[in-house]
């Protein structure tokens, strides 16, 4: 039993469903968060005005990994205005957390950054 | 499970009494004592009497109030400097450790230290003993040399001597205990050698000052910080030793009121050791809250408290190494602290799994990046130990590294 590491976030941790690469991305982007050393990378295949599909990959806690699978789902398929519309407490929404501690936020918000890097300079 | 045949040497629940925070109905484990300790009652009702009874500032009213404020915060100083083995005028107060190694690189490393000039490190340095020389080598030009570590976590046994035989190295800086590893250095050697070959040695205590008795002369250091916060002081207090003639020789450091004799419109000069180093108001409640935190370590006794850390870093190590997978880093005899990593959790998921359990663990590279290179692993979740912890919180804590890993498989 754990309040903060949810069956969704456990489910995405460990089958994420879009761990891997898109040799034939159009849009991609890296950071980390270096007080934990977590890394991610997402690549993007964007046409038109939609994401055609989406990876992840890299390395870190159970709630950086799994925000970046539940975030790739929510965007795949889906227009690229709505992956530019996403906030913070969509991504809470996502994870099943309503409350979490500051220094885990960072956590969770790093796949958002991912994203957001990734799509950078693309037009809701 | 392991036995211990030797009772500890503190009565740990009568210690956990005297600890508030410690106290409360929910026993809280609270395993991050390398990061801040907690306080016992007797330095927190110290710091509400120093405003209740003492406050006015120090060395400048002549109405007895402040010549109280004043006796309080020159007798802490005293106190810290037979706790180190220094004189009071070799006993400079600061904010805390890094503050302390701060000034020394800007005031003697400043001075002292040139273009091609060597300044070695540890690869187990704590940024606050890594960054300040960084920040003089850039300025300068000098060079950063590291001793490396061997497979368990010591210091290169010749990479000293190899380093210091190369020449030009004007200052050796060390820190006495890895935050990470536990190890202890051999800082007597260390000073032996740097001095040997005209070298100045400066030790970061601030995971040492807590844990055993310290003597500056003894170690024939020439520069040594601590922060009091790690032993049982408030926050924002910590001590730099110098060696008296090197501090005489020192240009000031932060200038302002207290750290000047006369000051004329274009040049001024300085006060004596210690107030040269001591410019503007000081932490005077910080002060004699920490004299008051090393009056509650001799009455319990810094070689007891010793003795209970090496037991306990023993059963730690031990019952962690039960544990299939998991890897402790350090070597054998050591500090009370063990980091460690799991092959399929996280540290800060562990420590955010124990935490539901109120279990308090550290996650991360603990500012110790250099090292976690070395390590070659991002993190690793540190439990540390002192004289409020006993065998029952290493066994809560292995308990919920079980309880973790059910939730995380």
């Amino acid at each position: 039993m754990s309040t903060l590491y949810t069956e969704i976030i456990q489910d995405a941790y460990k089958h994420p469903a879009h761990r891997g690469d898109l040799p034939d991305h159009s849009h991609s982007f890296e950071d980390e968060n270096p007080l934990c050393g977590d890394v991610l990378r997402m690549e993007l295949q964007v046409d038109g005005d939609r994401v055609r599909s989406a990876r992840f990959s890299g390395r870190g806690c159970a709630i950086s990994q799994a925000s970046a699978e539940l975030l790739l789902d929510r965007v795949e398929g889906r227009a690229v205005a709505d992956a530019l519309a996403l906030e913070k407490d969509d991504v809470l929404e996502e994870l099943g957390i309503p409350e979490i501690s500051p220094a885990r936020l960072k956590c969770a918000l790093l796949a958002l950054k991912v994203l957001k890097g990734a799509l950078y300079g693309l037009k809701a | 499970m392991m036995t211990t045949d030797l009772a500890s040497p503190l009565d740990v629940a009568a210690i956990r009494r005297d600890f508030p925070i410690l106290s409360g109905a929910t026993r809280l484990i609270y395993l991050d004592s390398a990061a801040t300790s907690q306080k016992p009652r007797p330095v927190i009702e110290r710091l509400a009497r120093y405003y209740e009874t003492q406050n006015a500032n120090v060395h400048r009213g002549v109405y007895r109030l402040a010549e109280e404020a004043t006796a309080a915060y020159e007798e802490a100083r005293a106190t810290l400097a037979r706790f180190i083995g220094a004189r009071p005028e070799e006993t400079i107060f600061v904010r805390n450790a890094t503050e302390g190694i701060n000034l020394v690189a800007n005031t003697w490393g400043a001075a002292n230290i040139g273009e091609g000039d060597v300044i070695v490190l540890t690869e187990m340095e704590h940024h606050s003993n890594l960054i300040p020389w960084q920040l003089l080598a850039e300025r300068t030009g000098a060079q950063l040399r590291y001793i490396g570590l061997t497979p368990d976590g010591r210091l290169q046994p010749d990479a000293l001597e190899e380093i210091l035989a190369g020449g030009r190295v004007k200052l050796v800086a060390t820190t006495y205990v890895s935050n990470v590893l536990g190890t202890v250095n051999p800082i007597a050697d260390m000073s032996r050698a740097a001095h040997a070959a005209g070298a100045r040695i400066l030790v970061d205590a601030a995971q040492a000052a807590p844990h055993f008795p310290l003597d500056v002369r003894r170690l024939d250091v020439d520069f040594l910080a601590l922060t009091g916060h790690k032993m049982l002081g408030p926050m924002g207090i910590g001590v730099l030793y110098g060696r008296q003639e090197i501090l005489d020789a020192m240009p000031p450091f932060l200038g302002g009121g207290e750290m000047i004799r006369r000051v004329g419109r274009e040049h001024s000069t300085w006060n004596d050791l210690p107030w040269k180093f001591e410019a503007g108001t000081p932490n005077v409640e910080g002060a004699v809250g920490l004299a008051e935190a090393v009056r509650y370590l001799e009455s319990v006794g810094l070689e007891a408290i010793a003795a209970h850390d090496r037991r306990l870093a023993a059963y730690a190590l031990s019952r962690l190494r039960e544990i299939p997978g998991l890897i402790a880093y350090g070597p054998e005899e050591r500090g009370a602290l063990v980091a460690f990593t799991l092959p399929d959790i996280h540290p800060h998921d562990l420590a955010s799994l124990l935490d539901e359990r109120d279990i308090a663990v550290r996650a991360g590279h603990h500012c110790a990046q250099v090292l976690h290179e070395r390590l070659d692993v991002p993190a690793t979740t540190r439990a540390s130990f002192y004289l409020y912890n006993d065998e029952r919180d290493v066994d809560t804590l292995v308990q919920g590294i079980g309880h973790a890993r059910e939730v995380m498989e």
